[in-house]
């Protein structure tokens, strides 16, 4: 048995003041259903990713919400958490629901109304994924937990401050393309290398910002997958643990996650590292694109920074990635970002996509990392069906 | 925010936030820090006790936090490590004195410190934050 996606939408990525969480799920969802061309009432069942409504808007509950607003009472609806990588779950949970016989047509959704409280109490809010009490206690953030992982990269690898650098001016060239991006805009290296330090060694313009927005997809089962023009196959699909706190880790360098998701991904598609075209990965900062290139298998550990740095990952290059923008430029709803990266590789993958299309992509790879990687889910896609 | 005001919290982890009290697998060794109830390379097979460490290490990583999250605006910038206890295990911790002197490998040693207030009047935590040892 295969499963197809058939729709993808997502809303503009942005600080959306007018618009509530309600608001911005209901229209994800319309905006997927219209890209497949079909109605609301064919919805079989919902999974929806969210990582923290209930501290950033005060609100939990939200699938059967969801449903409620979207007018498909009295369809199941789940909500699957982890993280920044709650959205790829539920992609994976309405993959296997199909994969399981129980349903032919299911939507995957993710969304995060992150704007709604201050800068600081969202910065708390997003440790609420690091472990709260030996990290978050003691004034640890995101960016620092990340900024740890850069200096061990730096020092054992030499991976330097510029390299870093080029990762957020590759996805902002990408982004400056993308109309649903927060910050649609080219940077320079002497941008990013001015930008305010945040936890050194990492700054500004290294840093996923913060975001309101949603994001759905439909999946359907081969069996109704042919009344569908132009289905994208999920060949793979792997996700995987790791230690919640990263000082638990034996190496600061690697995700185990990132590398074992994507083993098995490898594994179930029959592919290799290099038979991927296109990969939408989880740069929510610059030095996670340098660690994920190299776990994911397209270079050899510790050479990320130089991969980078020989442009070999431009949208007309050996290795596309991140080719609508990124994290960085796209803007991170931590929970709506894993089907924000499957939506932009679907899009690629079917051919059509205006301005940001890739040429010639015919089998993309998204990779959703969840905290400082205690999750790591590897989703694989083709435009041919496989056998 | 619940888990910073949580008075049972803070006195559940008294033991390992005052003293550094973790725990030591005997049937295979290996220290924890912080206390575990169950070894996760034993899992049932595992025979734990609690473990004193010297409060001794080095720094692995490290990092200055200019933007704090809430609750912290009033300390930053502040200094951030990843300590691996001389016993073998790994921590993370602030580390006080002059930040600009932090290096990977320095060795530090526990100190007993205040770690934030729950704003005027509220409770203050206190913890173990790491000097540099000469
Ligand atoms: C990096 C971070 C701390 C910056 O927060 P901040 O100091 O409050 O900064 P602001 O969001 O106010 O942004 C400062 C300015 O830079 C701009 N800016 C932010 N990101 C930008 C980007 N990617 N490109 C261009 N400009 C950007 C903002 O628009 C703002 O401009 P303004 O001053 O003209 O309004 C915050 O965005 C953050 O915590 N990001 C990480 C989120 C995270 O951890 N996600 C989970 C990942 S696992
Ligand atoms: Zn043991």
């Amino acid at each position: 048995m295969r499963v197809a996606v058939v729709g993808a939408g997502q809303t503009k990525f942005d600080e959306h003041w007018e618009k509530s969480l309600r608001d911005l799920s209901t229209e994800a969802g319309a905006l997927a259903l219209k890209d497949a061309r079909i109605d609301g009432k064919h919805i079989q069942s919902l999974y929806i990713g969210n990582m923290s409504a209930g501290r950033f808007i005060g609100q939990e509950h939200l699938a059967a919400l969801a449903v409620d607003q979207a007018g498909l009472i009295p369809i199941p609806a789940t909500r699957c958490e982890a993280a920044c990588a709650s959205s790829a779950l539920a992609f994976r949970e309405a993959y296997f629901s199909i994969l399981s016989g129980q349903y032919d047509i299911v939507m995957a959704a993710g969304s995060e109304k992150m704007t709604d409280l201050k800068g600081t109490d969202a910065i708390a809010t997003l440790m609420g994924a690091g472990d709260q009490e030996w990290e978050s206690a003691i004034g640890l953030t995101f960016v620092s937990l990340y900024a740890l992982m850069a200096r061990r990269h730096m020092e054992k690898y030499g991976t330097t401050r510029e390299q870093m650098a080029m990762v957020s001016v590759n996805n902002h060239r990408n982004g400056a393309l993308n109309e649903l991006a927060q910050f649609p805009k080219e940077i320079t290296i002497e941008q990013v290398l001015k930008s305010p330090l945040i936890s050194d060694p990492l700054r500004l313009l290294d840093c996923s910002p913060i975001t309101d927005g949603a994001t759905a997809v439909i999946l359907v089962s081969e069996r109704v997958a042919k009344r569908f023009e132009n289905p994208i196959w999920i060949l793979g699909s792997g996700q995987a643990s790791d230690t919640l706190a990263l000082h638990h880790r034996k190496s600061l360098t690697e995700l185990l996650s990132t590398k074992v998701a994507s083993k098995k991904a490898y594994e179930q598609a029959g592919l290799k590292p290099k038979d991927i075209d296109i990969a939408e990965v989880h740069d929510c900062f610059s030095i996670n694109e340098i660690i994920a290139i190299e776990d994911l298998g397209f270079c050899e550990k510790g050479k990320g920074g130089k991969f980078v740095e020989d442009g070999k990952i431009a949208r007309d290059a050996e290795k596309p990635i991140n080719p609508t923008g990124g994290l960085k430029s796209i803007g991170h709803p931590v929970g709506a970002t894993g089907i924000r990266q499957i939506s932009d590789i679907v899009k690629q993958l079917r051919g059509d996509y205006g301005k940001l299309q890739v040429n010639g992509a015919k089998i993309g790879l998204a990779l959703n990392i969840g905290g400082s990687g205690a999750t790591g889910v590897v989703n694989i896609f083709g435009r041919d069906k496989p056998k | 925010m619940p888990y910073k005001s949580s008075v049972p919290l803070f006195w559940r982890l008294k033991k390992s936030k005052y003293n550094l009290i973790g725990t030591k697998c005997n049937t295979c060794d290996k220290v924890f820090f912080p206390k575990r109830n169950l070894c996760p390379n034993c899992r049932r097979r595992g025979n734990l006790d609690d473990f004193q460490f010297s409060g001794k290490g080095k720094i692995v990583s490290h990092t200055i936090i200019r933007v704090p999250p809430e609750g912290f605006e009033k300390y930053a910038p502040y200094a951030a490590a990843i300590i691996e206890l001389d016993e073998g295990a790994r921590i993370s911790g602030q580390i006080v004195g002059d930040i600009s002197k932090v290096e990977t490998g320095k060795p530090v040693r526990a100190v007993f410190r205040k770690i934030y207030e729950d704003g005027s009047g509220g409770l203050i935590h206190y913890g173990m934050k790491w000097e540099m040892a000469e």
